[in-house]
């Protein structure tokens, strides 16, 4: 069996960046694997730009962005294998990959950085009633066809949810020449970007329903068309709203689901709201030595903060590897304080859920999402009873992460801190 | 002009079943299936279940087809690498006045062969399935139940009739069937074929193919069966077949976990005209999952992959239609529940009936074994690695969902009657029936099926006929 001190799994833009952080941070033995035929992960198939604007002060397409991070872990040495897919991982973090060159095999690793990403909702999940004929694509299926393969999927389109693939979609298949009728979203908001829905649809005149959904769908080989209607609050139709499309193509963007199964295979604790690893300050699970990035833990809308999390979570893992050489043994201090975040009023998450005050950087960035759209709101955080925090905000919405930045220093000053609360206030 | 002894029509289950069973003998069989491939009706969406057999009323072909089908089909999925596994099911009394019920299915289950039925009391039933409603009574447990792969059970039985002589042929629809001096003139939308027997295994569509040629009518209502099945996470919900008492529309609604590890929750029952109206419906997703919780509590309903409906075959007269109705045309119509239990045995009776009658010799050369793709998921990394020395395909995986590689893919497009489309795909190696639903893989299945079949990817269908996946290129319009 192989030894590496860290492995990372997967090759997009958090296992990228968190193998770059690992070795900038002295760690040399670090190995990315990969399930496609090459490193960027989904980046490879945005070719639209707006990426960077934080990480690179400029805009970039996705390839370009995936690109800066390749180059760098190139430069660095960094090895990886692609066309690898991890089958197992232990938790003595003992990883299980196959290959067609290797065939299975086994590599030992001190520490593991999940970093899978996420996959779209399918129909299915969402129970969509009608036939199920072709034509029933998710938004990053069509992209892949259009985008990487140069398929037209289908003509007349109509796209179910507002998610960001969905909106990016609606302008791609219209520049691709299909006509899209529609984008329909079961929530009173868009679960997208503002910017996506002003350069995709309001751009190109495609109406964007709100609190519609889609009812039924009819074809029995190809799609012919699809009855959206009205959804009343509880998400329910409301009888007489039925609104009949022609079309051949049903685009599908109603959310992504990070993919844990390796995860919760090993025994990794799990987020229900997330549906990604409990994490600490170090971006640590419930598992030493095993770290999680980007959409694995919990979906991004930018991938600038994707970087940012994943370095963070490289650097961590580098500092473990160094530290468990050091100490030789694993003394994982069983009574260490540990501050849990709690999220109430508005506010669904947070990552990290929980702080270890020993452990606190000097900034600790927290981010965040909330359950609706707040107008003219504050941000509010407590140390207990002290509010640290008020942040007016015109907006916040769940389409957009939010962060807060704590810091060493606020926490350290009380020995007696319990708990931290993240909330929305109306004043 | 083609010829043959017996044509079969009807490429489901049963046509198959019988296929297997007439190919042990000296004479020239076809199956004429009107879709492009195997099990692609009633057979592919049903609930998956070998029933035990105390359903039917004894003495009705539904009763000793379906204990005698029990019986085979432990052996027959050993000889013909399909995957069975008897599960047991438990029949739930949740109410104390409906006990002499559950006790007049007992009684009938013994009446009807049924081996190893137990009435056993509630602690009993929560002791074994913990997650059964607090407000059983009693259960009527029948281990000889099973559940099994329908697809797979299909493609066995067509593989092994292939291998063994029986030609099929696809995508041909039979429109009219006339009488002739010797046998009978099928007219399809693919020519004319000759046949001194015909066998009606025609599923919905048995009525119609019965009707034309004889005065005794039958009609077959299409009976919509709507299901949600979950993800495997979810698969542990019940080890065993959970029904509760049967009622005028068959056997309610059941949990039960399939044979590869998903939950999988329905049917309804409601009968249509339309006999192409598989589309599933709110109402009956809706009842699917407020059924199903009456007898089983904490379904996780979120884990739902996706949804499908099937239609039952449901003759007027409440039992199978099997048996020589016409001189020379023998029928296998009505075939509902219990039809996939009834299948191996429905083959034996048919195979047995025109051997028979047309005094047909078996074939010294008859293969009775079949082998299926490799399990490669239920392999020892060593025995594994040898697989992929020898063929690296197998150790490129394409479905991430169910871990399918690009040499299963493959396989399951070369073998003989191999897939055609993306469900053809599906239903062979699983690739695509995960929880994504064939997000991630369905483009580079596409690509695999365009290289292995010679076709273009735009040619490439979800399911054949007019199902493509792809319209055009980008901006050929412009």
């Amino acid at each position: 069996m192989k030894n590496y001190d860290i492995v990372i799994i997967g090759g997009g833009p958090a296992g990228l960046s968190a193998a770059v952080a690992a070795r900038k941070n002295g760690t040399e033995s670090v190995l990315i694997l990969e399930r496609d035929d090459k490193l960027g992960g989904i980046l490879n198939q945005c070719i639209h730009n707006g990426f960077g604007l934080h990480t690179f002060q400029e805009e970039l397409t996705g390839p370009e962005y995936a690109g800066r991070f390749i180059t760098q872990a190139e430069e660095l040495r960094i090895e990886y294998k692609l066309h690898t897919m991890v089958m197992d991982i232990s938790a003595d973090e003992v990883v299980t990959a196959m290959n067609q060159e290797e065939g299975m095999f086994q590599i030992q690793a001190k520490a593991v950085i999940l970093a899978m990403g996420c996959r779209e909702r399918s129909r299915g999940a969402l129970n969509i009633p009608g036939y199920r004929p072709a034509g029933i694509f998710s938004a990053g299926t069509a992209q892949r066809l259009v985008n990487i393969e140069g398929y037209l999927p289908g003509r007349k389109v109509v796209i179910l949810g507002s998610g960001d693939i969905g909106l990016i979609m609606a302008r791609r298949m219209t520049l691709e020449g299909a006509d899209v009728q529609v984008v329909a979203e079961l929530m009173p908001y868009s679960g997208g970007l503002k910017r996506n829905i002003v350069q995709c649809l309001d751009d190109f005149g495609i109406p964007l329903k709100l609190s519609h959904t889609v009812i039924d769908i009819k074809g029995k080989e190809r799609v012919e068309g699809i009855t959206l209607a009205e959804v009343n609050a509880e998400g329910r139709p409301i009888p007489g709203t039925e609104e009949e499309y022609e079309c051949d193509t049903l685009l599908l963007s109603v959310g992504l689901i990070p993919e844990n199964e390796l995860s919760r295979g090993m025994g990794i604790e799990m987020n229900p709201v997330t549906s990604g690893p409990k994490v600490n300050e170090s971006l640590e699970t419930n598992i030493e030595g095993v770290f999680a990035c980007g959409n694995v833990l919990h979906v991004h809308d930018l991938v600038d903060f994707v970087s940012e999390e994943a370095a963070m979570a490289g650097r961590n893992a580098s500092l473990y590897v160094q530290n468990a050489c050091r100490s030789q043994e694993n003394t994982k201090n069983l009574t260490e304080k540990e501050i849990i975040l709690f999220s109430e009023k508005g506010v669904r998450y947070t990552v990290p859920s929980v702080i270890r005050p020993d452990h606190m950087p000097e900034e600790l960035t927290v981010r965040f999402r909330v359950g609706g759209v707040y107008k003219n709101c504050y941000i509010s955080c407590y140390l207990d009873g002290e509010r640290i925090l008020h942040r007016k905000r015109p907006v916040v919405a769940p389409g957009e992460m939010e962060q807060i930045k704590l810091t060493r220093e606020q926490i350290m000053k009380n020995l007696l801190l319990q708990k931290i609360t993240l909330k929305i206030e109306e004043e | 002009m083609k010829n043959y002894d017996v044509i079969i029509i009807g490429a489901g289950v049963t046509g198959t079943a019988i296929a297997r069973e007439l190919s042990r003998y000296q004479c020239k069989v076809c199956v004429l299936e009107r879709e492009e491939d195997v099990c692609c009706g009633t057979s592919k969406a049903n609930s998956a279940i070998i029933h035990a057999g105390y359903d039917a009323e004894p003495g009705s072909w539904k009763a000793r087809l379906n204990v005698r089908g029990n019986e085979m089909i432990e052996s027959l999925s050993r000889e013909l690498d399909f995957p069975f596994r008897r599960n047991g099911s438990l029949v739930l009394c949740l109410d104390e006045k409906a006990y002499p019920d559950l006790k007049k299915l007992y009684d009938r289950g013994i009446e009807n062969g049924v081996e190893e039925l137990q009435i056993l009391n509630r602690d009993e039933v929560l002791s074994m399935e913990p997650n059964v409603s607090d407000k059983v009574y009693a259960a009527l447990y029948a281990p000889t139940a099973g559940i099994v792969c329908p697809f797979h059970m299909t493609i066995a039985f067509a593989e092994n009739a292939y291998t063994n002589g029986v030609s099929f042929h696809f995508n041909t629809e039979v429109q009219q069937i006339e009488r002739e001096a010797k046998g009978w003139k099928i007219t399809t939308g693919k020519g004319e074929y000759n046949a001194k027997c015909i066998v009606n295994a025609a599923g919905v569509y048995a009525d119609k193919i019965h009707n034309m040629v004889s005065e005794k009518k039958l009609h077959i209502t299409p009976r919509k069966g709507e299901y949600c099945l979950l993800d495997k996470s979810a698969g542990n919900h019940v080890r065993r077949t959970i029904f509760t008492l049967p009622g005028k529309f068959g056997k309610g609604v059941l949990v039960t976990p399939t044979v590869h590890g998903n939950l999988l929750i329905g049917p309804t029952a409601m009968d249509i005209e339309n006999k192409e109206g598989v589309n599933t419906t709110r109402d009956g997703l809706q009842q699917v999952i407020e059924k199903s919780a009456d007898s089983v509590k904490n379904i996780p309903t979120r884990q739902v992959i996706t949804s499908f409906a099937g239609l039952r075959a449901h003759e007027d007269g409440d039992d199978f239609v099997i048996g020589e109705t016409e001189n020379d045309f023998i029928d296998c119509a009505g075939i509902e529940s219990p039809g996939l239990s009834s299948a191996p045995a429905i083959g034996e009776v048919i195979g047995k009936l025109v051997q028979k009658k047309y005094d047909l010799k078996e074939k010294i050369d008859f293969i009775s074994t079949r082998t299926g793709l490799p399990d490669l998921n239920s392999m020892t990394l060593e025995k594994r690695n040898e697989i992929i020395h020898k063929n690296p395909a197998y150790g490129n995986i394409i479905c991430r969902c169910e871990m399918v590689t690009e040499g299963e893919i493959i396989d399951a497009i070369k073998r003989p009657l191999g897939a055609k489309s993306l469900d053809g795909v599906k239903r062979r190696t699983r690739a695509g029936m995960g929880r994504c639903q064939a997000g991630f893989c369905s483009p580079k299945v596409m690509e695999i099926l365009s290289r292995e079949l010679g076709k273009s990817i735009e040619e490439i269908t979800k399911s054949g006929g007019n199902s493509r996946i792809i319209e055009g290129i980008n901006k050929d319009t412009f």
